[in-house]
């Protein structure tokens, strides 16, 4: 009895070990390239490009952020990330959560077509979209200014299916209790309905935000002029043409899109699972 | 409302069965005010759903089926309504085969390799053996987070012929490594690698979750029977684990079919567009300003998509 335990547990130990190895070589292959950046960021040019190369920093150097500065505006993108991924986010956050809740907990006409024609939004490719939303938008006058950049994402389908989802669990007795007590149906929203929504707003906030920070092509077609370019615009434009190669440079500018998301992730991960719990959608 | 209906109907002793009329209106007025509060909570949402996102696809499909260009925009009248032609054109249209090809490759390489990363990922952390677990999930979750923009440049960084670091890595065992992105036989495979890399963690999530409803009674029961851990990831782990297999396979499909920005940042669809996507094919018809011709494109796209979900809902019909 002795003997086989031991040989179970050895067994045991030896599956183990082969477990971490593998799963440790997984994470060094998927976290590593983020670590390599921001290590590679501090670098001298000269230094980004020894072979062979170099792991920890031999000389420790700012230059490359100071660059952002100097030969990039990169306050003026980085304020225009933020300001654009604000307003979306409390786009979202404002117009999913009233609509949620009608579709959630009132009985109106109409509702059960809105909710199939949001449902149905979530099949159809960017693409289908993408043309007559930038028609609209230049119509509009619209093109390289905040509102164009914002105007096509304050809603999506996403929002209304996770915060109607969320919504249905909170129990009908609450709201009927407050319509009892004479409550107005906006009321009954804001003060009892809202604050226990805190944890979907939370997810939602958090994925529109990212969401938007990242968006890419978008701002790559309305943004015209330098002044509108948000962070992935203004690093990628720069990194076509003559810079391709200027490591340095661009992979500081890389740690200071990512660092950002990486912070807020990091403190606030458990709100991206349970999006992703909630609904199975990004 | 108490007090209205007490208006209208003052004679009545309350409690008594109410006439057909007065209560007929009450309800008739209840069911107004409940559409107009649902609309009311409804409606912010709704305009702007419309303008950015319902319309869009409508005015969509009505220009796959005109010739408008980016200069008929002031001047719409000089549009002409071409039926099917835009539609046509897309099957004799070299680049649009080529990039349909690449599309499908890049659909049946990368959601397999995706899935089976993922799945490994999300069994191994589900062992139970694992310390760390959290720190795992969030590095494996990383580039789901991360701006692809960001990404690419690292990548191109990583994958630099002679200062990159799989290069060097690979001159260390004494593989001249080639110039993984500027080879037309080798930027569409570097590029499937680099998004199951991207998408991994989204999916080991989800299988993450789909592992920890099996019941642990199975599993005790197979070890009874003397399974070993693989016969029990054979015969317990994928039985079980099939619908949410199918879902995450169909939603990376949804998504690998409209590859766009990988090529658009690593290799502007190059070289000899050997990268070229759907997606990319449309955005650059749309940035020739052939309206027309690029919805008509998406439209094709957008039919594949519907392709794709309703085989699924067949697939997981069949189960239930």
């Amino acid at each position: 009895m002795a003997t086989k335990d031991t040989t179970l547990r050895t067994r045991d130990r030896v599956a183990t070990t082969v477990l971490y190895v593998v799963l440790l070589l997984g994470l060094l292959a998927v976290a590593g390239p983020f670590v390599w950046m921001a290590l590679s960021s501090l670098k001298p040019e000269r230094e980004i490009r020894d072979v062979p190369p170099t792991w920890w920093p031999e000389t420790v150097t700012l230059d490359n952020f100071r660059g952002l500065f100097s030969r990039l505006d990169f306050p003026l993108y980085f304020l225009n990330s933020a300001l654009v991924a604000t307003l979306v986010m409390v786009g979202n956050l404002l117009f999913c959560s009233l609509v949620g809740y009608a579709l959630a907990k009132l009985r109106y006409p109409g509702k059960r077509a809105l909710f199939l024609a949001v449902l149905g939004m979530l099949m159809v490719p960017g693409m289908v979209t993408f043309v007559p939303q930038f028609v609209l938008v230049s119509n509009m006058g619209l093109t390289n200014t905040y509102a164009g950049l914002i105007l096509p994402f304050l809603v999506g389908p996403f929002g209304v299916f996770l915060m109607r989802q969320f919504l249905q669990s909170i129990p009908d007795e609450l709201i009927e209790a407050a319509r009892v007590d004479g409550a107005g149906e906006f009321r009954i929203f804001w003060r009892v309905v809202l604050p226990l929504c805190r944890p979907a707003l939370a997810t939602l906030g958090i994925l529109t935000f990212l969401a938007s920070w990242n968006n890419f092509l978008w701002p790559l077609v309305v943004a015209t002029t330098e002044d509108k370019y948000t962070l992935p615009v203004a690093l990628a434009l720069y990194s076509v043409g003559e810079n391709e190669r200027n490591y340095g440079l661009l992979l500081a500018g890389a740690v200071v899109v990512v660092l950002p998301v990486l912070i807020v992730f990091l403190v606030l991960q458990r709100h991206f699972l349970r999006g992703i719990a909630t609904t199975g959608i990004k | 409302m108490a007090d209205a209906s007490a208006a209208t109907a003052p004679a009545r002793p309350a409690g008594a069965t109410s006439p057909d009329r007065p209560a007929g209106s009450v309800r008739r007025r209840q069911r107004l005010r409940r559409a107009l509060t649902g609309w009311a909570f409804s409606a912010p949402f709704t305009v702007l759903f419309l303008v950015s996102m319902a319309l869009p696809v409508v005015v969509s499909l009505v220009m796959s089926f005109t010739d408008l260009r980016s200069t008929d925009l002031r001047n719409p009248l000089a549009v002409n309504v071409v039926g099917i032609d835009n539609y046509t054109r897309l099957f004799s249209d070299q680049l649009f085969l080529r990039s349909s090809v690449n599309t499908l490759v890049f659909v049946i390489a990368g959601v397999p390799l995706t899935m089976v990363l993922a799945l490994a990922a999300a069994t191994a952390l589900n062992s139970g053996l694992v310390r760390f677990r959290a720190l795992f999930r969030v590095g494996f979750y990383l580039p789901v987070v991360a701006s692809i923009v960001a990404l690419s440049v690292v990548w191109r960084f990583l994958l630099d012929p002679e200062v990159g670091l799989v290069n060097n890595l690979l001159r260390l065992v004494g593989i001249d490594g080639p110039n993984w992105l500027y080879d037309a036989r080798l930027a569409l495979p570097s590029l499937i690698v680099m998004a199951a890399w991207r998408n991994l963690g989204f999916l080991m999530v989800i299988f993450l979750a789909g592992l920890q409803a099996v019941p642990a009674d199975l599993y005790e029961a197979a070890t009874l029977d003397g399974a070993t851990r693989w016969q029990q990831f054979r015969n317990v782990t994928l039985p079980m684990l099939r619908p949410t297999l199918l879902f995450g396979g169909v939603i990376t499909g949804i998504g690998y079919l409209q590859f766009f920005e990988e090529p658009l940042v690593m290799t502007q669809g190059g070289p000899l567009s050997s990268t070229l996507s759907v997606s990319f094919h449309i955005y650059n018809q749309f940035g020739f300003g052939n309206y027309g011709y690029a919805a008509a494109g998406s439209y094709v796209l957008f039919l594949a998509i519907v392709a794709l979900s309703v085989v699924q809902f067949r697939l997981l019909g069949e189960r239930n």
